[in-house]
């Protein structure tokens, strides 16, 4: 009955105390005298450190393999192949995560937030494609990537996508790129990896409506190529760009192009470039005053761009929970509304002071419109620079891959009849 | 002809020191990372002392059965008969059932030790991580009963969703090394 009565001034010391106290011990623990002992709570571990270093091992040999098989074996086959075991790999054994589109933002995040601490295999994973990059063109994209690989393997029915279509799309990956980045740096949100389409089908469960998004893209994916990689994914933009420098490229012809035209249709990616005729007098003239009209409004842009980035401060910063709670407590203290959420009243049950919450969401604030000027400056820098490019004329005598949109997937290797001189020439020499 | 050959070489020498560029900015991302990197991996857990039991965890974590359940850390625990944690706070009779019992699943059970003492266990693969008895635990026990995500089940998502929806702030990155905030044991 002793008990009983410990219960009882246990519950009216809880109830005057009126809140969450937490883990008062209100109650001895028991001295048994049957001498019971005390089991000690599980604790399962979680996946051994040893495997993500193995993780990144497979990436480099991943990744090594892929430019093999690209720039010296010539073999789409094998590309297939390694496609297929990224796929399983990365994807589904792995279940996706973290991958180095995702692990854009906690490089990001560690640079703006000294507290966090990037995992070693995180900032490996996220540098090595780039590396790889840089040196061997877009290898990653090619058959590593599970996300590309699991569009890869829907595309049967590729349609072309018309030009101006392409490029407009291709701006949607620069402002996700902008958005992730300021969501990041912020410490809001990590936007890449919340709507990551594909996540869900690597894990065979998830959220409904990224399952969706992903069957959809997938359903597109079979008459479009890789529409995530092309328009959408902002990885794709860095690696895009330092594709372009790269030491080694993608070659449609092992030698020398004869013109025959037989590769042009042959790539699902819009990848392959004409050869580009010399413009006449009048076209030039043109091209020339458009030119110059679009260098003098890339500053415009900019600056426009930044000024709607940062004017987007307010709905922006609501991606951050401080924000968001401190919206909900002014409500709350002017009375518009009554009742209290989940947030709100863990909130006011740890007693902070609300001027305190009022002063951090409005530093928020004044850093998302910061940031803002950077994102819409970005955004209208790419744009900008698009339009310039659209008005300068590149010299090309032969088919070529683009360096910066091509995914090295290797399918226009077979359509080159220079290719398959070389095949023959190789097999003569090996009997 | 020579003077194509010097418009290629100046492009070639611009291409060249972008891309002596982009490496040694590859090079500096890489040191930055490294200067202040951790050789373990970040891993998500609650801080049971900021957790509100708002069920959340039940509901938003990516998996169909959440990777968060209950932990019952037996040292703090009081063996109470009446157990505010297993039994509704207007139980009739103090007896196991489902009409007596606070846990949806039935996931706790109650094993007499001695007088009054009864031991209660969490059966992890009938918790659903709703924290109904953490809630009672904390208002009126000791607190003995918490959520912990459970690290054999997490898939450890780079954005967790669970700590996006959680009010109030308790889940954090911990070093893998030590996975779990467990309530009676020192934590920073």
């Amino acid at each position: 009955m002793m008990r009983f009565a410990q219960i009882i001034t246990g519950i009216a010391l809880a109830l005057i105390s009126c809140g969450l106290v937490w883990s008062a011990e209100r109650f001895p623990p028991p001295d048994f005298e049957s001498g019971h002992e005390m089991p000690s709570p599980t604790t399962p571990h979680p996946r051994q450190d040893i495997y993500e270093y193995i993780d990144v091992v497979v990436l480099l040999a991943a990744l090594g393999l892929a430019s093999y098989l690209v720039l010296k074996k010539r073999s789409r086959r094998a590309i297939f192949a390694l496609t297929v075991f990224s796929l399983l790999y990365f994807g589904f054994w792995r279940e996706g995560c973290v991958c180095p589109i995702g692990g854009t933002q906690n490089i990001v995040l560690s640079i703006f937030d000294a507290e966090y601490v990037v995992p070693i295999t995180v900032a490996a994973f996220f540098l090595l494609p780039l590396v790889f990059t840089l040196f061997f063109g877009r290898t990653f994209c090619a058959a590593v990537c599970p996300l590309g690989a699991v569009q890869d393997l829907v595309l049967c029915r590729p349609v072309a996508v018309p030009s101006w279509a392409e490029s407009g799309l291709r701006l949607l990956a620069y402002v996700y790129l902008g958005a992730a980045v300021l969501f990041a740096a912020t410490g809001s949100a990590f936007i890449i990896c919340r709507y990551d389409p594909f996540i869900s089908i690597f894990r065979l469960t998830g959220d409904l409506n990224i399952l969706i998004l992903g069957a959809c893209l997938l359903l597109i994916g079979v008459f479009v190529g890789r529409p995530y990689c092309r328009f959408i994914c902002p990885y794709g933009v860095v690696l895009r760009q330092l594709s372009r420098l790269s030491r080694r490229r993608v070659t449609i012809t092992p030698d020398e192009c004869i013109q025959c035209k037989l590769c042009e249709e042959s790539c699902p990616f819009g990848a392959i470039k004409k050869p580009a005729a010399k413009w006449s007098d009048q076209d030039y003239g043109i091209a020339k005053k458009r030119l110059g009209f679009f260098l003098l409004i890339l500053p415009v842009l900019v600056l426009l761009g930044g000024w709607a980035g940062s004017s987007l401060k307010a709905v922006a910063a609501r991606a951050h929970e401080t924000v968001r709670l401190a919206e909900r407590i002014y409500l709350e203290e002017t009375g518009e509304v009554t009742e209290t959420t989940d947030a709100s009243a863990a909130f006011r049950a740890t007693g902070k002071e609300i001027e305190e919450l009022y002063a951090d969401a409005s530093s928020i604030r004044a850093q998302f419109g910061f940031g803002g000027w950077f994102f819409g400056g970005f955004a209208g820098l790419v744009i900008g620079l698009k339009l310039i490019g659209l008005s300068v004329w590149r010299q090309r005598t032969d088919y070529e891959a683009d360096r910066a949109s091509c995914l090295a997937c290797g399918r226009c290797f077979e359509y080159c009849p220079r290719e398959h001189v070389r095949l023959e020439q190789a097999k003569e020499v090996k009997t | 002809m020579g003077e194509d050959n010097k418009t290629i070489n100046r492009r070639c020498f611009l291409r060249d020191s972008l891309w002596g560029a982009s490496l040694v900015g590859l090079g500096m991302v890489a040191g930055a990372a490294a200067r202040k990197h951790k050789k373990t991996d970040l891993i998500w857990q609650i801080d049971p002392y900021l957790c509100t039991s708002c069920t959340n965890c039940a509901t938003y974590c990516v998996l169909e059965e959440s990777a968060v359940k209950c932990v019952q850390v037996y040292a703090i625990c009081g063996y109470c008969d009446f157990c505010p944690g297993y039994f509704e706070l207007g139980a009739s009779v103090l007896e196991p059932g489902a009409e007596n019992e606070l846990c949806p699943t039935g996931a706790i059970t109650r094993t007499f030790v001695e007088e009054p003492y009864y031991e209660y266990t969490i059966d992890e693969s009938l918790c659903i991580g709703c924290a109904k008895c953490v809630k009672g635990c904390a208002a009126f026990g000791n607190g003995s009963l918490f959520l912990q995500v459970r690290h054999d089940r997490c898939l450890n998502c780079n954005e967790c969703a669970i700590a996006m929806a959680c009010p109030s702030g308790a889940f954090k990155r911990v070093p893998a090394d030590q996975p779990y905030l467990l309530k009676g044991e020192s934590h920073a």
